[in-house]
């Protein structure tokens, strides 16, 4: 599975939760996938997306789903040990490693290499940290959902891209329509 | 009442309630009142760019948040600042250690001071300089000025204002 069919695969999971998508081809893939409005679409600043999920989840009550990739965990590794120590258990970070940077080409990341990023995130102390397959990353998520504890997913899944339009969406439009959702 | 914690008084009036903060010597002071706060939920940051993230998380998630950093973090954050914080029109008051002004031992320092104040201009970003410590009496309108606009505003705050470094 690459990732555009890991998030086909668990958008009917995520459809209704406040969700962080990372930069470039995940939020594109998304958009095109299941545009809602409960979505945060970045459509820059690179490695951001984990930390602007933490502070949601810190900030309100409802669950928060970062969708990052691994080039942009490594990008801000700084921010594992602040989550690790800023415990939300409304907050669950999903990983999806397909251990490349796959919107700048393909370019093989470290994660595709010796370093595991699961056991990056454990050594920074984050409790409950998850690697799975991307076939088990629906079912995972989902028990992640229900299980009331901040988790980090990481998902091993292969490199590839599928053709998808950029997002024209107004930035300002994006952030109102998801900090309604927010509210709602 | 010390500085500090009038520092923190007027963020707090100002209704922000999350702030996350990257230590200065000069900042040591504002970061331990903020960690005393009940009010403030204090997040320290590995990194400024990090930090505003988180910031703009909070403050999706309906808390108005500031971050604490020192002005070389300018040199880390201009592409957050333009594509995030910018872009998304979010407001966030950026309370600035001005590191080599005036009284400043460390050498290093001085080259980022030259480019602090022609960065913050180039971005467009409004900016305060805290020299004397009366400009304090400022931080209250500024703050309400950032989240009347939607925009990063910076705050340097410098030796003379601490009182030294």
């Amino acid at each position: 599975m690459i990732r555009s069919e890991v998030l086909r695969d668990i958008a009917p999971v995520i459809s209704d939760q406040l969700v962080v998508c990372n930069i470039g081809l995940p939020s594109q893939e998304l958009h095109m996938i299941d545009d809602q409005p409960t979505t945060f679409y970045m459509l820059g600043t690179m490695g951001l997306a984990s930390s602007i999920g933490l502070g949601l989840a810190l900030a309100q009550k409802k669950k928060v789903v970062a969708i990052d990739g691994d080039g942009s965990v490594l990008t801000n590794f700084g921010t594992l040990p602040t989550i690790a120590n800023n415990v939300a258990d409304n907050f669950i970070l999903l990983i999806i490693d397909n251990g490349s940077y796959g919107s700048t080409g393909d370019q093989p990341t470290y994660a595709g290499g010796k370093t595991s990023l699961a056991a990056v995130a454990t050594a920074c102390g984050c409790e409950t940290v998850v690697e799975c397959k991307a076939e088990d990353t629906k079912q995972v998520l989902q028990a992640a959902l229900a299980a009331d504890r901040m988790t980090i997913i990481v998902s091993k899944c292969e490199s590839g891209n599928v053709k998808v339009p950029v997002i024209t969406l107004d930035p300002v439009a994006i952030r109102d329509r998801f900090m309604k959702q927010v509210q709602a | 009442m010390s500085i500090h914690s009038r520092i923190v008084d007027d963020l707090v009036a100002n209704g922000v309630g999350f702030v996350t903060t990257v230590p200065c010597k000069q900042l040591a002071g504002v970061i331990e009142e903020l960690e005393g706060r009940a009010e403030i939920h204090h997040v320290p940051a590995n990194k400024e760019d990090e930090g505003m993230g988180l910031c703009a998380g909070a403050f999706m998630g309906g808390k108005r948040s500031a971050i604490v950093m020192q002005n070389t973090a300018i040199g880390v954050t201009i592409n957050t600042l333009a594509t995030l914080i910018q872009f998304y029109r979010l407001p966030l008051p950026m309370l600035i250690s001005y590191r080599g002004e005036l009284g400043e031992p460390v050498a290093c320092q001085v080259e980022m001071a030259l480019h602090t104040k022609a960065l913050l201009a180039q971005l467009h970003i409004p900016t305060y300089h805290f020299h004397r410590e009366s400009d304090v009496e400022e931080l209250d309108a500024i703050l309400k000025h950032c989240f009347m606009c939607n925009k990063p505003v910076a705050v340097l705050t410098d030796a003379s204002f601490w009182k030294g470094y």
